[in-house]
């Protein structure tokens, strides 16, 4: 029992984040009387914020790096006009026209990443201004118009779903078995982690904690499931948010590259007599960014199947939030890949529930707001209690 | 001459784990200049903060008697009011206000908040002409140089009408005409009846202008000196500041000295943001295996920035020599370079330089050597544990577990940490910098017994210390630095503290 005490009070962070997020969710299924949870709206919930996860994960490196980028919603703007005169206008296929806008992501932070790492100018003066020049070009390629409408299979990126290849009648019978597959993985990876610790001889959390766990995880991941299914089953892109979240959080808690990132932002001074190529790190972190902010902003266009001068608006602000909500720290070398997207999470319910019950838009903005405000004060004072 | 201004009597200060001031006496006559001598971590800075309310009363046991009245002074302001005002070693001025703002800093001349412009230069250039400097009063204060600086800093003292003025190493930073110029400044004051505490290095220096002396060591009072009626020398006053007798204090070891393992040749740098500044000159040193060689010296005589500037060119600037390893030239153009040969740099600033804070102790420990603990660039958390885990129990570690922050560690422990850190990349050579500064008795005795076992095992090991019996305890031979130059070399059996000090005091 004290070693669960422990752990939990040395998790409070992480635990505390996905009890905010279910209590969120739990309030706003009451008051909304149950339409919140009904699965159109959870299949709409992962659509609409889709694009601000995906600008979350690279965001949460950027920030554990002690860095920020607020260029990011311009970016996915720009890359979106990019695609749209790529594919509307020259009839490029979609899969290079993907690959293209993407590596226009990557050359738009590498571009922002040379000032900062090697001109040692504050990556809040190299991103404001990438936000000035990439909106300016945005605005110049598409002239001020939208473009439209985009190829059938390139919507399909965030509006369709996957095939239902058992062709299930009322229900949606391959996200059920996708789901009871994941169940599976998901506890042979806890058993054989735990088979590890074993065979080191360090502690492990007792089994019946550990059966309880894997019971509440696979009710979850199934029940989640049965509500997709219910729907049209699992967006694509929620397939690609997963894939996102499983190789990110890999990079940054398996390879040295991510340890190298928390170590730059922790404490550079310290990184840089270590060994760790403090610049090389802040370049590739920027890089990273600019890709991410480039599919981000596909995936956007894909789902208003069209590109406008004022797509992108704001979107770093709600990146940047999601992750001090998720509890990253301001001063960075603190934070995890899961937290951004709880934060995200968290942002999305509460848009979308204040929106059910009738909250005014205006009224939302402060609300979040002050969520926020709360989310980084509660973390500071957690911090302050524990030194 | 009796007429005493100032009585420090049985201060007694603690900070966690070290006891900084122990029943320490001090008494300042009226209208002298007392001048407060004693090596690195006496105590001297730690006494006039003290006495000028930086701890405040109820931190520090024992009395002040200031002017014949027991004084409590809560912070600097209300020892300002009296009069005392202290000059620190770092000056404090900032560098984009100009010589008239920062003079009245915080004592701004003017009502209701709104600043009276002419009265402050008025009053700033007759305390310009007090304290001879020509400058304008509105010039920056980052355009002028240190000694004016300093200057600036003593004008900005006798604004607040100051009778006891406490200098922190006023001369270390300044060149010997500007040292000149202050230290008449000085004697002037003494005639208007000021009195000045001196903290200084410079002995020459002290025992020109000093009216009495007092000895600190080890954070207690050992003597006070009369220079007015007993002939003093320098080297009497060495002998005050050194004469502690070694005790048990260092572990024993067989030195077993192999070939010469590194070596540096006609080393050169210049300062990392003034490129017109060398700060070290011409240094050659090498290290054989299994050897500790200590390379002593005053702080700021350009140890750290050699250490710093061999290993990965970590600071500086148009560095140019040699580097030898087992007597082939190696080139150390970065940080994970320098590992790679086998240097490793035990940094003297542990909490800035040497340890990521807010991350538990094991990463800390991998962080240089992760490719050891990972395949193909994926760490294998089970042996991260593992290694953590063995060095903190060879190295004592005390900790809840090595999922501990390191921010919550002791300094002692923080610092086994870091050796830890370090010897994990298996070097040959480990440059250790001031590695016990600000730890206690015992942590310091593992520390040392770890150097002890590290040369054993064959490593060529440099330790950096400003502490004397340090070096003497475990060195084997030792190399004296001032200003940036070696300016002696001694076999480990011939040193003595004075001889070192001599050294010290040669530039």
């Amino acid at each position: 029992m004290e070693t669960l005490k422990l752990m939990f009070k040395s998790n409070i962070r992480e635990y505390g984040m996905v009890i905010a997020l279910v209590s969120i969710v739990l309030f706003f299924e009451i008051v909304s009387k149950g339409v919140l949870l009904q699965p159109l709206n959870v299949t709409n919930l992962i659509q609409q914020n889709s694009y601000i996860l995906v600008l979350a994960i690279g965001m949460l490196l950027v920030i554990v790096a002690f860095q920020i980028d607020l260029s990011v919603g311009s970016i996915a703007a720009f890359v979106g006009a990019v695609s749209a005169i790529l594919m509307i206008d020259y009839h490029i296929g979609v899969v290079p026209g993907i690959l293209i806008s993407l590596l226009i992501g990557g050359l738009a932070g590498a571009f922002q990443g040379y000032w900062v790492a090697y001109f040692k100018i504050p990556g809040f003066i190299v991103t404001l201004a990438g936000m000035l020049i990439f909106r300016g070009l945005t605005m110049t390629a598409l002239e001020g118009q939208s473009k439209a409408p985009f190829p059938e299979v390139f919507q399909k990126m965030s509006n369709g779903f996957i095939p239902d290849v058992l062709s299930g009648t009322s229900i949606h019978l391959t996200t059920l078995v996708v789901g009871i597959i994941l169940t599976l993985v998901y506890i042979y990876f806890e058993l054989s982690h735990r088979k590890a610790k074993l065979e080191y001889n360090f502690e492990v959390i007792p089994v019946r904690f550990l059966a309880a766990k894997l019971v509440f995880v696979g009710v979850a991941i199934n029940w989640f499931m049965y509500l997709l299914a219910s729907y049209k089953g699992i967006p694509n892109v929620l397939i690609l948010l997963f894939i996102l979240i499983v190789f990110y959080t890999f990079i940054t808690t398996k390879t040295v590259i991510g340890r190298h990132i928390y170590a730059l932002g922790g404490n550079e001074k310290a990184a840089k007599l270590s060994g760790v190529k403090t610049e090389r790190i802040v370049f590739w972190v920027f890089v990273n960014m600019g890709v991410l902010a480039a599919l981000s902003g596909l995936v956007f266009a894909a789902r208003l199947n069209a590109a406008t001068p004022k797509a992108g608006t704001g979107f770093e602000l709600d990146a940047i939030a999601a992750c001090f909500i998720g509890g990253a720290s301001t001063a960075g070398g603190i934070g995890v890949v899961m937290g951004a997207i709880i934060g995200g999470l968290v942002m999305g319910v509460m848009n979308n529930g204040m929106s059910l019950i009738g909250v005014t838009i205006d009224m939302q903005q402060t609300i979040k707001g002050l969520v926020l405000l709360l989310a980084v004060a509660f973390d500071i004072y957690t911090k302050s209690k524990q030194s | 001459m009796d007429d005493v201004i100032l009585e420090m009597i049985d201060i007694t200060k603690t900070f966690p784990g070290v006891k900084a001031l122990n029943h320490v006496n001090l008494q300042v006559q009226k209208g002298e200049i007392h001048a407060l001598v004693g090596e690195n971590g006496a105590g001297k800075s730690t006494l006039m903060k003290v006495l000028s309310g930086v701890y405040p009363h109820g931190t520090y046991t024992g009395d002040i008697h200031y002017q014949g009245k027991l004084c409590e002074f809560k912070n600097i302001k209300e020892s300002e009011k009296l009069g005392i005002v202290i000059i620190h070693q770092e000056l404090a001025l900032i560098p984009y206000l100009s010589i008239e703002e920062n003079i009245f800093l915080g004592n701004e001349q003017g009502k209701y908040g709104l600043i009276d412009w002419h009265a402050t230069t008025m009053r700033t250039q007759k305390l310009l002409a007090t304290v001879g400097l020509k400058e304008l009063p509105s010039t920056l204060v980052t355009n002028i140089g240190v000694g004016k600086q300093q200057l600036v800093e003593i004008a900005k003292a006798l604004s607040k009408e100051v009778e006891l003025l406490i200098l922190d190493e006023p001369t270390a930073a300044l060149n010997e005409d500007d040292s000149d110029n202050l230290l008449k400044l000085l004697l002037e004051f003494k005639k208007q009846g000021i009195s000045s505490i001196i903290i200084s290095h410079k002995l020459n220096e002290i025992s020109r202008i000093a009216d009495s002396i007092t000895v600190l060591r080890d954070g207690a009072t050992i003597e006070t000196l009369n220079v007015r009626s007993d002939h003093i020398t320098e080297d009497r006053i060495i002998k005050g500041m050194v004469g502690r007798e070694l005790t048990e204090l260092y572990p024993k070891r067989d030195a077993a000295i192999g070939d010469i393992i590194f070596e540096v040749k006609n080393w050169n740098v210049y300062h990392h943001l003034h490129s017109d500044r060398k700060v070290i000159h011409n240094v050659n040193f090498h290290v054989k295996q299994g050897e500790v060689v200590g390379i002593a010296g005053l702080m700021g005589a350009g140890r750290t920035e050699l250490a710093m500037s061999i290993f990965g060119r970590s600071y500086g600037q148009k560095i140019s020599g040699q580097i030898y390893k087992n007597g082939s030239e190696v080139h150390l153009k970065n940080v994970s370079k320098a590992i790679e040969e086998g240097i490793a740099y035990v940094t003297e600033d542990r909490k800035q330089y040497g340890l990521i804070l807010n991350n538990d102790i094991k990463r800390n420990i991998t962080l240089a050597n992760l490719k050891n603990i990972a395949n193909h660039s994926v760490i294998d958390d089970n042996k991260e544990i593992l290694v953590a885990e063995k060095s903190r129990q060879q190295m004592n570690i005390k900790c809840s577990s090595v999922l501990q922050n390191t921010g919550n560690l002791s300094g002692g422990n923080q610092q086994k940490v870091v050796l830890s850190k370090w010897i994990f990349t298996e070097p040959d050579v480990l440059i250790l910098d001031e590695p016990t500064r600000g730890i206690d008795v015992g942590a310091k005795f593992e520390i040392y017994s770890i150097i002890n076992k590290l040369a054993k095992d064959g490593k060529g090991i440099v330790l950096i210390s400003s502490e004397l019996p340090e070096v003497l305890g475990m060195c084997d031979r030792i190399y004296v630095m001032s200003e940036g130059s070696i300016t002696g070399e001694i076999a480990g059996a011939e040193a003595s503290q004075e001889r070192i000090m001599k050294y010290v005091m040669s530039k």
